[in-house]
């Protein structure tokens, strides 16, 4: 049984492998078919040998429960997913991350007015952003209570410094010449902001905007594990892996990951739309 | 060395932000422990006293403020407690003594460690698949990508669980969540530097005859390091985040997640702090080594950071 198992896993990975070595290596493997075909059919592979070994090999779904079986769990608590799709990441996440974002933001274009600060605060600022912020969520847990202000508090603090030393490099980033020209212009500082200078560091600021929404997820369910309401994707994880119910844990992590690409797609449309006039942008 | 007193300028405003915080916050507590020592407070019940805010209860009662920063068990503690509480628990304590946060602090270090070694090496070796083949690239460096774009920590509950489940406990399940945070970021930048050659160089090395072999050892690892350094230091700062998290859910009893928890549990919120604050030491001493050896090694060969 377990060597049937094996082979039929085996001669599936070998199958994928030489369609995707056939495809990759065929005059058409620059097409944009062919480039989403062969992640598509690496991914499929790896879900089909999953579901045949836990079937054949008969592994208890509390170890590991197969694709279809959590496929089926998806389609079943749809309305529970949804619920805490809505309690962590539209009220956590996305609160903590304008408020993280608009003081970055704030601090930023204050600090930009006095070198001295500005130069204090870009090591400072990147210091921060390696050290595990993540850990000061019980302590707002209890004080702003378990519900979803104290999730949008941690989130806030987390993405605040990425976003704030993107935005203080990025706004240091116009070179001489171009403030020279702004100021034969007679524009002020105001002016100069806003027309040269903040648009110069869009594309710094959207870097840090897109580490940040990674950042954001993780702080809002991360957060949950130290007291939540009973609603919420980390109340969800937390309370399934103690009832012993992985499916129910899977399906939350597919909308984590669904919610985290499409988090991260939408601020990488929004930096196309803004700065389409940086090369990188070119096509 | 210029930006040594901004950088003091900008730490001393967030603890001088830190102190003047604890007054407000600790208002209401103090005043209730005050009353109980029969020192005069406006007003004089504790129902009265939340009506006004942590700012305008201070305001009524200056004569508290010293109080703020010496309770038990305060809600923000002033940084001085912080540093007792930690120089008690890290200095004063013999290191196997379940009090001491080293002995907490290796617990955390030794899964980071061993995580982050399987990690890195692992990320390498998948990159050097990634470079050479092109049906490994196109399959896996997407999937790749897109990890980094999702909550993949999200994880470290039920992979705990998991492998409790089959026998396995203590350091390795932490190890393995360590080691898959900091497997992405490894692939995706060595993959970045092992391509960083250009089309001159590479043509360079066919002129002189030049194995693939030879063009791997000699050039396309070499300028790989600097990217790998940059790699190192995201991912040991994610090992780290990955093994505290993984000690919360399952109500570990030891390392740092378990110390931040059970100062919250138990209403110590000093141990959660020194905890918080020794975690980010660590974070900052291993990164701040990483560092070190890059700017070392990058001056041997003679490149520069990316």
């Amino acid at each position: 049984m377990t060597g049937t198992a094996i082979i039929s896993a085996l001669a599936i990975w070998a199958a994928g492998w030489f369609i995707n070595a056939r495809l990759a290596n065929s005059a058409a493997a620059n097409t944009r078919l062919v480039r989403l075909l062969v992640p598509a059919i690496f991914g499929l592979t790896l879900l089909i040998m999953w579901e045949l070994l836990v079937r054949l090999l008969e592994v208890s779904p509390i170890i590991l429960p197969p694709p279809t079986m959590i496929a089926d769990r998806f389609a079943n608590e749809i309305p529970t997913l949804w619920a805490d799709f809505v309690q962590t990441i539209v009220k956590g996440a996305m609160t903590g991350y304008i408020i993280g974002m608009l003081a970055a933001f704030g601090v930023a274009i204050l600090a930009d007015r006095s070198d001295f600060l500005t130069r204090g605060i870009l090591p400072v600022g990147g210091f921060m952003a390696a050290l595990p912020i993540v850990g000061i969520a019980p302590i707002f847990v209890r004080w702003l209570g378990s519900d979803w202000q104290s999730k949008a508090a941690v989130v806030a603090v987390m993405v605040f410094f990425p976003i704030l030393v993107n935005t203080v490099a990025g706004l240091r980033d116009t070179t001489a010449m171009q403030r020279d020209l702004m100021r034969t212009y007679g524009a002020g500082y105001w002016p100069t902001l806003f027309k040269l200078r903040l648009p110069a560091a869009m594309p710094f600021i959207f870097n840090g905007l897109k580490i940040a929404t990674t950042l954001a997820l993780i702080g809002a369910i991360v957060a949950e594990f130290f007291g939540s309401p009973t609603v919420g994707m980390g109340f969800r994880i937390s309370t399934s892996v103690g009832r012993l119910a992985l499916d129910m844990v899977w399906a939350e992590i597919v909308v984590a990951a669904l919610a985290g690409s499409a988090f991260y797609g939408l601020m990488a449309w929004i930096e196309g739309r803004v700065t389409f006039w940086h090369p990188s942008q070119r096509k | 060395m210029k930006s040594v007193l901004p950088v003091l300028t900008v730490i001393g405003a967030i603890l001088l932000f830190w102190i003047v915080s604890v007054v407000p916050m600790n208002m209401h507590l103090t005043a209730d422990l005050a009353q109980r020592q029969d020192i005069v407070v406006t007003p004089d019940t504790p129902v009265a006293r939340q009506e006004y805010s942590g700012i305008g209860l201070a305001l009524r009662n200056p004569q508290l403020f010293g109080m703020t920063y010496t309770l038990e068990r305060p809600r923000l503690p002033s940084p001085h407690q912080v540093v007792v509480e930690m120089w008690n628990t890290i200095a004063l304590q013999n290191i196997t003594s379940r009090r001491s946060l080293v002995f907490h602090g290796w617990v955390t270090l030794s899964a980071t460690l061993v995580g982050f070694v399987i990690g890195t090496g692992l990320g390498i070796l998948l990159a050097v698949g990634i470079v050479y083949n092109r049906a490994m690239d196109m399959s896996v460096m997407p999937w790749a990508i897109a990890s980094q774009t999702i909550p993949i920590l999200a994880l470290a509950p039920m992979i705990i669980v998991m492998m409790g489940a089959i026998g396995i406990q203590g350091l390795f399940p932490k190890a393995v969540i360590s080691a898959y945070l900091s497997f992405f970021p490894v692939v995706v930048g060595m993959v970045k530097g092992l391509r960083s050659p250009d089309g001159m160089q590479l043509d360079l090395l066919r002129t002189y005859y030049a194995s693939p072999a030879q063009g791997f050892w000699k050039l396309r690892l070499p300028a790989s390091v600097p990217y790998l350094f940059a790699s190192l230091k995201i991912g040991i700062s994610a090992s780290l985040v990955g093994a505290i998290v993984a000690e919360l859910p399952t109500g570990a009893r030891a390392g740092f997640g378990a110390r931040m928890l059970v100062g919250d549990q138990y209403g110590q919120p000093l141990v959660t702090w020194a905890a918080l604050f020794a975690a980010a030491l660590t974070a900052a001493a291993l990164v701040g080594f990483f560092s070190l050896v890059e700017r070392w090694t990058l001056r041997r060969m003679g490149m520069q950071a990316v």
